[in-house]
Protein backbone atom coordinates (compact mmCIF):
# COMPACT_ATOMS: atom_id res chain seq x y z
CA UNK A 1 0.00 0.00 0.00
CA UNK A 2 1.79 3.05 -0.97
CA UNK A 3 0.70 6.52 0.36
CA UNK A 4 0.53 9.09 -2.33
CA UNK A 5 -0.31 12.15 0.04
CA UNK A 6 0.87 12.83 3.35
CA UNK A 7 -0.90 15.35 5.93
CA UNK A 8 1.74 14.98 8.64
CA UNK A 9 0.79 16.45 12.32
CA UNK A 10 -1.24 18.92 10.76
CA UNK A 11 -3.04 21.71 13.36
CA UNK A 12 -4.90 24.33 12.83
CA UNK A 13 -6.43 27.49 14.56
CA UNK A 14 -8.67 30.76 13.91
CA UNK A 15 -7.72 32.79 16.60
CA UNK A 16 -8.35 30.35 19.92
CA UNK A 17 -10.31 28.16 18.56
CA UNK A 18 -8.57 25.37 17.47
CA UNK A 19 -10.07 23.71 13.82
CA UNK A 20 -7.63 20.91 13.38
CA UNK A 21 -5.17 19.25 16.26
CA UNK A 22 -2.29 17.11 15.13
CA UNK A 23 -4.01 15.72 12.10
CA UNK A 24 -1.67 12.91 10.15
CA UNK A 25 -3.53 11.31 7.57
CA UNK A 26 -2.13 8.84 4.15
CA UNK A 27 -4.23 8.71 1.38
CA UNK A 28 -3.50 5.55 -0.38
CA UNK A 29 -1.87 5.57 -4.08
CA UNK A 30 -5.12 4.87 -6.72
CA UNK A 31 -7.85 4.20 -4.10
CA UNK A 32 -10.63 6.71 -3.05
CA UNK A 33 -10.10 7.57 0.39
CA UNK A 34 -13.12 8.40 2.64
CA UNK A 35 -12.82 11.50 4.69
CA UNK A 36 -16.15 11.55 6.82
CA UNK A 37 -17.21 14.10 9.31
CA UNK A 38 -20.33 15.62 10.11
CA UNK A 39 -20.35 19.24 9.55
CA UNK A 40 -17.83 21.51 11.61
CA UNK A 41 -15.36 18.79 11.69
CA UNK A 42 -12.90 20.71 9.95
CA UNK A 43 -13.21 19.06 6.37
CA UNK A 44 -12.69 22.27 4.71
CA UNK A 45 -10.26 23.58 6.48
CA UNK A 46 -8.17 20.65 5.79
CA UNK A 47 -9.31 21.32 1.98
CA UNK A 48 -7.99 25.12 2.32
CA UNK A 49 -4.68 23.70 3.86
CA UNK A 50 -4.19 21.38 0.99
CA UNK A 51 -4.85 23.76 -1.58
CA UNK A 52 -2.68 26.41 -0.03
CA UNK A 53 -6.18 28.87 0.21
CA UNK A 54 -4.46 28.76 4.12
CA UNK A 55 -0.80 28.64 5.63
CA UNK A 56 0.31 25.62 7.52
CA UNK A 57 0.72 26.69 10.56
CA UNK A 58 1.81 23.43 11.93
CA UNK A 59 2.89 20.24 10.23
CA UNK A 60 3.20 19.20 6.88
CA UNK A 61 1.83 18.26 3.97
CA UNK A 62 3.86 16.11 1.19
CA UNK A 63 3.00 14.63 -2.17
CA UNK A 64 5.98 12.62 -3.20
CA UNK A 65 9.45 15.20 -2.73
CA UNK A 66 6.75 17.82 -2.87
CA UNK A 67 5.79 19.57 0.47
CA UNK A 68 3.37 22.84 0.80
CA UNK A 69 5.68 24.38 2.66
CA UNK A 70 8.59 24.54 0.70
CA UNK A 71 7.80 23.97 -2.76
CA UNK A 72 4.07 25.04 -3.21
CA UNK A 73 3.50 25.87 -6.79
CA UNK A 74 4.65 22.01 -7.51
CA UNK A 75 2.28 20.30 -5.18
CA UNK A 76 -0.47 22.49 -6.53
CA UNK A 77 0.44 21.59 -10.25
CA UNK A 78 -0.37 18.14 -9.35
CA UNK A 79 -3.92 18.56 -7.48
CA UNK A 80 -7.23 18.41 -8.96
CA UNK A 81 -9.99 19.92 -6.47
CA UNK A 82 -13.51 20.26 -6.56
CA UNK A 83 -14.95 22.72 -3.89
CA UNK A 84 -17.82 22.41 -1.55
CA UNK A 85 -19.13 25.98 -3.17
CA UNK A 86 -18.96 25.59 -6.33
CA UNK A 87 -16.14 27.84 -8.18
CA UNK A 88 -17.58 27.73 -11.74
CA UNK A 89 -18.29 31.61 -13.69
CA UNK A 90 -22.19 30.99 -14.07
CA UNK A 91 -21.97 33.60 -17.04
CA UNK A 92 -19.80 31.79 -19.02
CA UNK A 93 -19.62 28.57 -21.31
CA UNK A 94 -18.81 25.82 -19.94
CA UNK A 95 -15.87 25.73 -22.36
CA UNK A 96 -14.69 29.14 -21.70
CA UNK A 97 -14.92 28.00 -17.99
CA UNK A 98 -12.17 24.99 -18.53
CA UNK A 99 -9.90 26.80 -21.44
CA UNK A 100 -9.75 29.35 -18.22
CA UNK A 101 -8.57 26.90 -15.75
CA UNK A 102 -6.19 24.81 -18.26
CA UNK A 103 -4.73 28.81 -19.08
CA UNK A 104 -3.98 28.95 -15.30
CA UNK A 105 -1.91 25.85 -15.37
CA UNK A 106 0.14 26.74 -18.08
CA UNK A 107 -1.86 25.24 -20.92
CA UNK A 108 -2.48 26.33 -24.66
CA UNK A 109 -5.71 26.77 -26.00
CA UNK A 110 -5.41 23.69 -28.32
CA UNK A 111 -4.03 21.61 -25.80
CA UNK A 112 -7.23 22.83 -23.18
CA UNK A 113 -9.34 21.68 -26.21
CA UNK A 114 -8.11 18.87 -27.36
CA UNK A 115 -8.07 17.48 -22.99
CA UNK A 116 -11.93 19.07 -22.59
CA UNK A 117 -13.25 17.39 -25.30
CA UNK A 118 -12.35 13.83 -23.77
CA UNK A 119 -13.06 14.93 -20.53
CA UNK A 120 -16.57 16.12 -21.52
CA UNK A 121 -17.13 13.50 -23.49
CA UNK A 122 -16.61 10.81 -21.11
CA UNK A 123 -18.86 12.42 -18.85
CA UNK A 124 -21.75 12.89 -21.31
CA UNK A 125 -21.10 16.70 -21.68
CA UNK A 126 -19.58 16.80 -25.26
CA UNK A 127 -22.86 18.43 -26.51
CA UNK A 128 -22.96 21.25 -23.89
CA UNK A 129 -19.33 22.76 -24.66
CA UNK A 130 -21.27 25.82 -25.49
CA UNK A 131 -23.93 26.57 -23.24
CA UNK A 132 -23.52 28.94 -20.08
CA UNK A 133 -22.53 27.47 -17.13
CA UNK A 134 -26.29 28.93 -15.53
CA UNK A 135 -27.84 26.86 -17.86
CA UNK A 136 -26.65 23.36 -16.35
CA UNK A 137 -28.76 21.65 -13.34
CA UNK A 138 -26.51 20.64 -10.53
CA UNK A 139 -25.76 17.82 -11.20
CA UNK A 140 -23.82 18.80 -14.86
CA UNK A 141 -22.11 21.62 -13.00
CA UNK A 142 -20.54 19.13 -10.70
CA UNK A 143 -19.56 17.34 -13.56
CA UNK A 144 -18.02 20.30 -15.19
CA UNK A 145 -15.95 21.20 -12.67
CA UNK A 146 -14.81 17.36 -12.16
CA UNK A 147 -13.59 17.49 -15.90
CA UNK A 148 -11.84 21.39 -15.49
CA UNK A 149 -10.32 19.59 -12.24
CA UNK A 150 -9.28 16.68 -14.45
CA UNK A 151 -8.30 18.88 -17.02
CA UNK A 152 -4.17 19.17 -16.44
CA UNK A 153 -3.66 15.76 -15.40
CA UNK A 154 -3.46 15.67 -11.42
CA UNK A 155 -1.74 12.80 -9.64
CA UNK A 156 -4.50 13.47 -6.64
CA UNK A 157 -7.99 14.25 -7.16
CA UNK A 158 -9.71 16.28 -3.87
CA UNK A 159 -13.45 16.37 -3.45
CA UNK A 160 -14.91 18.32 -0.98
CA UNK A 161 -18.53 17.44 -0.46
CA UNK A 162 -18.89 16.84 -4.04
CA UNK A 163 -22.57 15.18 -3.77
CA UNK A 164 -24.08 17.83 -1.67
CA UNK A 165 -27.02 19.63 -2.92
CA UNK A 166 -27.80 17.27 -5.86
CA UNK A 167 -30.82 14.65 -5.78
CA UNK A 168 -29.58 11.14 -4.95
CA UNK A 169 -29.73 10.01 -8.57
CA UNK A 170 -26.92 12.53 -9.41
CA UNK A 171 -25.19 12.00 -6.48
CA UNK A 172 -24.68 8.16 -7.27
CA UNK A 173 -23.55 9.17 -10.91
CA UNK A 174 -21.20 11.79 -9.65
CA UNK A 175 -19.75 9.01 -7.09
CA UNK A 176 -19.80 5.96 -9.52
CA UNK A 177 -17.66 8.29 -12.00
CA UNK A 178 -15.04 9.29 -9.73
CA UNK A 179 -14.83 5.58 -8.23
CA UNK A 180 -13.88 5.32 -12.08
CA UNK A 181 -11.24 7.31 -12.32
CA UNK A 182 -9.64 5.19 -9.93
CA UNK A 183 -10.39 2.21 -11.37
CA UNK A 184 -9.19 3.36 -15.06
CA UNK A 185 -6.60 5.89 -14.56
CA UNK A 186 -5.47 5.30 -11.03
CA UNK A 187 -5.96 8.05 -9.70
CA UNK A 188 -5.96 9.00 -5.99
CA UNK A 189 -8.94 10.48 -4.77
CA UNK A 190 -9.88 12.32 -1.64
CA UNK A 191 -13.72 12.04 -1.11
CA UNK A 192 -14.68 14.33 1.96
CA UNK A 193 -18.57 13.77 2.89
CA UNK A 194 -21.35 13.24 5.71
CA UNK A 195 -22.95 11.17 3.88
CA UNK A 196 -22.33 7.56 5.08
CA UNK A 197 -24.02 6.06 1.91
CA UNK A 198 -21.35 6.89 -0.52
CA UNK A 199 -18.27 5.06 1.15
CA UNK A 200 -17.94 1.29 1.02
CA UNK A 201 -16.35 -0.96 3.97
CA UNK A 202 -13.63 -1.18 1.46
CA UNK A 203 -12.29 1.90 0.98
CA UNK A 204 -9.94 3.57 3.15
CA UNK A 205 -11.62 5.54 5.78
CA UNK A 206 -10.92 8.61 7.95
CA UNK A 207 -12.91 9.41 10.46
CA UNK A 208 -12.78 13.47 11.52
CA UNK A 209 -14.32 15.02 13.95
CA UNK A 210 -13.76 18.39 15.95
CA UNK A 211 -10.84 18.63 14.11
CA UNK A 212 -9.24 15.03 15.25
CA UNK A 213 -9.24 11.71 13.42
CA UNK A 214 -10.70 9.60 15.62
CA UNK A 215 -10.37 6.48 13.27
CA UNK A 216 -8.66 5.76 10.27
CA UNK A 217 -8.02 2.34 7.97
CA UNK A 218 -9.81 -0.10 5.48
CA UNK A 219 -13.88 0.86 6.27
CA UNK A 220 -13.70 -3.16 6.59
CA UNK A 221 -10.89 -3.36 9.39
CA UNK A 222 -11.84 0.04 11.18
CA UNK A 223 -15.24 -1.34 11.63
CA UNK A 224 -13.94 -4.88 12.81
CA UNK A 225 -11.41 -3.40 15.67
CA UNK A 226 -14.32 -1.36 17.16
CA UNK A 227 -16.30 -4.19 17.23
CA UNK A 228 -18.81 -3.20 14.86
CA UNK A 229 -20.88 -4.19 12.14
CA UNK A 230 -21.56 -0.59 9.62
CA UNK A 231 -19.31 2.16 9.04
CA UNK A 232 -23.02 4.09 10.35
CA UNK A 233 -22.56 2.21 13.64
CA UNK A 234 -19.16 2.93 14.26
CA UNK A 235 -19.44 6.90 12.42
CA UNK A 236 -22.59 7.11 15.04
CA UNK A 237 -20.94 5.80 18.13
CA UNK A 238 -17.39 8.24 17.66
CA UNK A 239 -19.16 11.54 16.84
CA UNK A 240 -21.56 10.96 19.81
CA UNK A 241 -19.48 9.77 22.50
CA UNK A 242 -17.29 13.11 21.65
CA UNK A 243 -20.15 14.91 21.96
CA UNK A 244 -20.90 13.94 24.81
CA UNK A 245 -17.61 14.41 26.22
CA UNK A 246 -17.57 18.18 24.53
CA UNK B 1 8.32 26.61 -15.17
CA UNK B 2 8.61 28.30 -18.31
CA UNK B 3 7.84 31.33 -20.17
CA UNK B 4 5.02 29.67 -21.87
CA UNK B 5 3.36 28.85 -18.53
CA UNK B 6 3.25 32.68 -17.83
CA UNK B 7 2.30 33.06 -21.09
CA UNK B 8 -0.73 31.04 -20.82
CA UNK B 9 -1.48 32.34 -17.65
CA UNK B 10 -1.46 35.87 -18.71
CA UNK B 11 -3.67 35.24 -22.21
CA UNK B 12 -6.44 33.13 -19.59
CA UNK B 13 -6.84 36.07 -17.44
CA UNK B 14 -6.99 38.42 -20.11
CA UNK B 15 -9.27 36.57 -22.19
CA UNK B 16 -11.54 35.93 -19.50
CA UNK B 17 -11.89 39.31 -18.67
CA UNK B 18 -12.57 40.03 -22.24
CA UNK B 19 -15.26 37.42 -21.89
CA UNK B 20 -17.05 38.96 -19.05
CA UNK B 21 -17.08 42.09 -20.37
CA UNK B 22 -18.88 41.15 -23.51
CA UNK B 23 -21.17 39.12 -21.85
CA UNK B 24 -21.93 42.66 -19.48
CA UNK B 25 -23.07 44.90 -22.42
CA UNK B 26 -24.27 47.47 -20.14
CA UNK B 27 -21.44 47.90 -18.61
CA UNK B 28 -19.84 49.03 -21.24
CA UNK B 29 -22.80 51.22 -22.72
CA UNK B 30 -22.43 53.04 -19.55
CA UNK B 31 -18.97 53.40 -19.10
CA UNK B 32 -19.74 54.97 -22.39
CA UNK B 33 -23.24 56.80 -21.59
CA UNK B 34 -21.41 58.49 -18.16
CA UNK B 35 -18.51 60.43 -20.01
CA UNK B 36 -20.73 61.37 -22.63
CA UNK B 37 -23.51 62.92 -20.77
CA UNK B 38 -20.60 65.22 -19.00
CA UNK B 39 -19.28 66.15 -22.92
CA UNK B 40 -22.60 66.78 -23.87
CA UNK B 41 -24.85 68.07 -21.24
CA UNK B 42 -22.67 69.33 -18.58
CA UNK B 43 -20.39 70.91 -20.46
CA UNK B 44 -22.91 72.92 -22.47
CA UNK B 45 -24.13 74.05 -19.53
CA UNK B 46 -21.26 75.48 -17.79
CA UNK B 47 -19.42 76.20 -21.12
CA UNK B 48 -20.18 80.45 -20.21
CA UNK B 49 -19.61 79.72 -16.41
CA UNK B 50 -16.01 77.71 -16.73
CA UNK B 51 -14.61 79.55 -20.06
CA UNK B 52 -10.93 78.28 -19.68
CA UNK B 53 -8.16 80.77 -20.58
CA UNK B 54 -4.66 79.63 -22.67
CA UNK B 55 -2.71 76.98 -20.54
CA UNK B 56 -0.13 74.29 -21.71
CA UNK B 57 -1.01 71.99 -23.58
CA UNK B 58 -2.90 73.91 -25.27
CA UNK B 59 -1.59 76.83 -27.96
CA UNK B 60 -5.18 78.87 -28.27
CA UNK B 61 -8.13 79.36 -26.38
CA UNK B 62 -9.74 76.18 -26.22
CA UNK B 63 -13.70 74.73 -25.90
CA UNK B 64 -14.92 73.70 -22.61
CA UNK B 65 -15.59 70.19 -24.19
CA UNK B 66 -11.96 70.08 -25.69
CA UNK B 67 -10.91 70.89 -21.57
CA UNK B 68 -12.31 68.20 -19.89
CA UNK B 69 -12.13 65.13 -22.63
CA UNK B 70 -8.61 64.02 -21.20
CA UNK B 71 -10.57 64.31 -17.62
CA UNK B 72 -13.30 62.29 -18.89
CA UNK B 73 -10.61 59.83 -20.86
CA UNK B 74 -9.41 59.16 -17.44
CA UNK B 75 -12.72 59.28 -15.53
CA UNK B 76 -13.56 55.85 -17.53
CA UNK B 77 -9.90 54.26 -16.69
CA UNK B 78 -11.26 55.52 -13.09
CA UNK B 79 -14.35 53.61 -13.09
CA UNK B 80 -13.23 50.51 -14.71
CA UNK B 81 -10.17 50.30 -12.21
CA UNK B 82 -12.93 50.42 -9.27
CA UNK B 83 -14.86 48.28 -10.93
CA UNK B 84 -12.13 45.87 -11.09
CA UNK B 85 -12.35 46.24 -7.79
CA UNK B 86 -15.78 45.50 -7.20
CA UNK B 87 -15.48 42.19 -9.63
CA UNK B 88 -12.79 40.81 -7.28
CA UNK B 89 -14.89 41.26 -4.40
CA UNK B 90 -17.47 39.47 -6.35
CA UNK B 91 -15.18 36.81 -7.12
CA UNK B 92 -14.09 35.79 -4.08
CA UNK B 93 -18.16 36.19 -2.50
CA UNK B 94 -18.76 33.60 -5.44
CA UNK B 95 -15.89 31.27 -4.90
CA UNK B 96 -14.33 31.67 -8.45
CA UNK B 97 -11.45 33.62 -6.87
CA UNK B 98 -10.45 29.81 -5.81
CA UNK B 99 -9.82 28.57 -8.95
CA UNK B 100 -7.16 31.70 -9.82
CA UNK B 101 -5.19 30.77 -6.53
CA UNK B 102 -5.02 26.93 -7.35
CA UNK B 103 -2.97 28.14 -9.94
CA UNK B 104 0.77 26.72 -9.62
CA UNK B 105 2.13 30.35 -11.21
CA UNK B 106 3.25 33.18 -8.62
CA UNK B 107 0.10 35.13 -7.48
CA UNK B 108 1.94 38.03 -7.98
CA UNK B 109 2.37 37.42 -11.72
CA UNK B 110 -1.70 36.56 -11.78
CA UNK B 111 -2.23 39.91 -10.29
CA UNK B 112 -0.45 42.12 -12.75
CA UNK B 113 -1.66 39.60 -15.68
CA UNK B 114 -5.08 40.99 -14.43
CA UNK B 115 -4.12 44.60 -14.05
CA UNK B 116 -2.85 44.61 -17.70
CA UNK B 117 -6.21 42.78 -18.68
CA UNK B 118 -8.12 45.57 -16.76
CA UNK B 119 -5.96 48.23 -18.72
CA UNK B 120 -6.86 46.58 -21.97
CA UNK B 121 -10.78 46.61 -21.38
CA UNK B 122 -10.12 50.49 -20.27
CA UNK B 123 -8.24 51.58 -23.53
CA UNK B 124 -11.15 50.00 -25.67
CA UNK B 125 -13.55 51.63 -24.08
CA UNK B 126 -11.46 55.21 -23.88
CA UNK B 127 -11.16 54.95 -27.84
CA UNK B 128 -14.85 54.12 -28.18
CA UNK B 129 -15.49 57.42 -26.34
CA UNK B 130 -12.30 59.66 -27.87
CA UNK B 131 -14.49 58.07 -31.17
CA UNK B 132 -17.55 59.71 -29.70
CA UNK B 133 -15.86 62.79 -28.92
CA UNK B 134 -14.32 63.61 -32.11
CA UNK B 135 -18.15 63.34 -33.50
CA UNK B 136 -19.07 65.84 -30.71
CA UNK B 137 -16.40 68.39 -32.22
CA UNK B 138 -13.71 67.49 -29.86
CA UNK B 139 -11.02 66.91 -31.93
CA UNK B 140 -7.04 66.56 -30.81
CA UNK B 141 -4.47 66.15 -32.88
CA UNK B 142 -5.17 62.81 -34.50
CA UNK B 143 -0.97 61.40 -33.68
CA UNK B 144 -2.06 62.67 -30.22
CA UNK B 145 -4.34 59.77 -30.51
CA UNK B 146 -1.61 57.22 -30.44
CA UNK B 147 0.98 59.28 -28.37
CA UNK B 148 -1.99 59.18 -25.42
CA UNK B 149 -1.88 55.35 -25.55
CA UNK B 150 1.10 54.92 -23.27
CA UNK B 151 -0.28 57.67 -21.16
CA UNK B 152 -3.48 55.69 -21.34
CA UNK B 153 -1.72 52.40 -20.19
CA UNK B 154 0.15 53.83 -17.19
CA UNK B 155 -3.21 55.50 -15.75
CA UNK B 156 -5.32 52.36 -16.52
CA UNK B 157 -2.20 50.39 -14.40
CA UNK B 158 -2.62 53.48 -11.87
CA UNK B 159 -6.17 53.11 -11.46
CA UNK B 160 -6.26 49.04 -11.93
CA UNK B 161 -3.81 48.98 -8.71
CA UNK B 162 -5.74 51.50 -6.70
CA UNK B 163 -8.80 49.38 -7.07
CA UNK B 164 -7.12 45.54 -6.55
CA UNK B 165 -5.48 46.95 -3.21
CA UNK B 166 -8.94 48.52 -2.33
CA UNK B 167 -10.15 44.79 -3.40
CA UNK B 168 -8.25 43.41 -0.55
CA UNK B 169 -10.12 45.79 2.08
CA UNK B 170 -13.26 45.38 1.09
CA UNK B 171 -14.79 42.64 2.57
CA UNK B 172 -18.17 42.51 1.09
CA UNK B 173 -20.18 43.50 -2.37
CA UNK B 174 -22.09 46.00 -0.16
CA UNK B 175 -19.30 48.24 0.94
CA UNK B 176 -18.85 48.57 -2.23
CA UNK B 177 -20.96 51.76 -1.85
CA UNK B 178 -18.76 53.40 0.33
CA UNK B 179 -15.72 53.10 -2.33
CA UNK B 180 -17.84 55.30 -4.26
CA UNK B 181 -18.33 58.11 -2.38
CA UNK B 182 -14.92 57.85 -0.46
CA UNK B 183 -12.98 57.00 -3.07
CA UNK B 184 -14.20 57.33 -7.06
CA UNK B 185 -16.15 60.71 -6.59
CA UNK B 186 -13.11 62.80 -3.95
CA UNK B 187 -10.67 61.61 -6.76
CA UNK B 188 -12.30 62.52 -9.81
CA UNK B 189 -13.80 66.65 -8.50
CA UNK B 190 -11.11 67.06 -6.64
CA UNK B 191 -8.81 67.00 -9.55
CA UNK B 192 -8.04 68.89 -12.84
CA UNK B 193 -10.35 66.88 -14.87
CA UNK B 194 -13.48 69.30 -14.92
CA UNK B 195 -11.52 72.90 -14.03
CA UNK B 196 -7.84 73.83 -14.12
CA UNK B 197 -6.08 74.15 -11.03
CA UNK B 198 -6.04 77.65 -10.89
CA UNK B 199 -9.60 78.44 -10.58
CA UNK B 200 -10.27 75.97 -7.77
CA UNK B 201 -7.36 78.31 -6.37
CA UNK B 202 -9.33 81.28 -6.86
CA UNK B 203 -12.40 79.83 -4.44
CA UNK B 204 -9.70 78.11 -1.98
CA UNK B 205 -6.78 77.75 -1.42
CA UNK B 206 -6.98 74.65 0.44
CA UNK B 207 -8.72 72.79 -1.74
CA UNK B 208 -6.56 73.39 -4.72
CA UNK B 209 -3.45 71.72 -2.50
CA UNK B 210 -5.63 68.61 -1.90
CA UNK B 211 -6.11 68.51 -5.84
CA UNK B 212 -2.40 69.27 -5.63
CA UNK B 213 -1.76 65.73 -4.08
CA UNK B 214 -4.21 64.05 -5.57
CA UNK B 215 -2.41 61.19 -8.09
CA UNK B 216 -5.78 61.54 -10.46
CA UNK B 217 -4.74 65.24 -10.96
CA UNK B 218 -1.36 64.31 -12.43
CA UNK B 219 -2.31 61.04 -13.92
CA UNK B 220 -5.48 63.66 -16.24
CA UNK B 221 -2.61 65.99 -16.94
CA UNK B 222 -0.38 63.25 -18.44
CA UNK B 223 -2.99 62.14 -20.55
CA UNK B 224 -4.02 65.72 -21.45
CA UNK B 225 -0.09 66.22 -22.74
CA UNK B 226 0.23 63.30 -24.15
CA UNK B 227 -2.85 63.91 -26.11
CA UNK B 228 -1.11 67.02 -28.06
CA UNK B 229 2.01 65.52 -28.29
CA UNK B 230 3.75 66.88 -24.96
CA UNK B 231 5.04 65.26 -22.03
CA UNK B 232 4.36 66.58 -18.56
CA UNK B 233 7.49 65.62 -17.01
CA UNK B 234 5.86 65.91 -13.40
CA UNK B 235 3.04 63.85 -13.97
CA UNK B 236 4.69 60.90 -15.40
CA UNK B 237 6.77 60.93 -12.34
CA UNK B 238 4.08 61.52 -10.00
CA UNK B 239 1.60 58.59 -12.20
CA UNK B 240 4.87 56.02 -12.32
CA UNK B 241 5.66 56.45 -8.57
CA UNK B 242 2.04 56.37 -7.54
CA UNK B 243 1.35 53.15 -9.90
CA UNK B 244 4.65 51.49 -8.39
CA UNK B 245 3.42 51.87 -4.74
CA UNK B 246 -0.16 50.71 -5.24
CA UNK B 247 0.71 48.29 -7.73
CA UNK B 248 3.33 46.71 -5.19
CA UNK B 249 0.75 47.35 -1.66
CA UNK B 250 -1.78 45.35 -4.47
CA UNK B 251 0.27 42.55 -4.27
CA UNK B 252 1.47 42.38 -0.46
CA UNK B 253 -2.62 42.83 0.42
CA UNK B 254 -3.56 40.31 -1.25
CA UNK B 255 -4.87 37.48 1.10
CA UNK B 256 -6.42 34.31 -0.08
CA UNK B 257 -7.26 33.69 2.99
CA UNK B 258 -10.60 35.84 2.83
CA UNK B 259 -11.78 33.41 0.11
CA UNK B 260 -12.46 31.08 2.40
CA UNK B 261 -15.42 32.24 3.62
CA UNK B 262 -17.26 30.42 5.67
CA UNK B 263 -14.35 28.93 7.55
CA UNK B 264 -13.71 31.11 10.84
CA UNK B 265 -17.61 30.37 11.83
CA UNK B 266 -17.37 26.71 11.10
CA UNK B 267 -14.16 24.49 10.86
Amino acid sequence: MTIALQIDRVSHQYGQRVALDNVSIGLVEGQFNALLGPNGAGKSTLFALLTRLYRVQQGEIRLGDDSINRNPRALLARLGVVFQQSTLDLDLTVMQNLEYHGALHGLSTREIRRRAAEELEWLGLADRTKDKVRSLNGGHRRRVEIARALLHRPDILLLDEASAGLDVASRQAINKAVRQLCQERGLTVLWATHLLEEISLDDPVVILHRGRVLAEGIGRDVCERSDETSLDALFDRLTSAKEAHA
Amino acid sequence: MNLNVYLHAFTGVVKREFWRFIQQRSRFLSALVRPLLWLVVFAAGFRAALGVAIIPPYATYITYETYIAPGLCCMILLFNGMQSSLSMVYDREMGSMKVLLMSPVPRSWLLISKLLAIALISLVQVYAFLAIAWLAGVEPPALGLITALPALVLVALLLGSIGLFLSARIRQLENFAGVMNFVIFPMFFLSSALYPLWKMRESSEWLYWICQYNPFTHAVELVRFALYQQLNLQALAITLGTTLVFATLAVISFNPERTVRAAPAKA
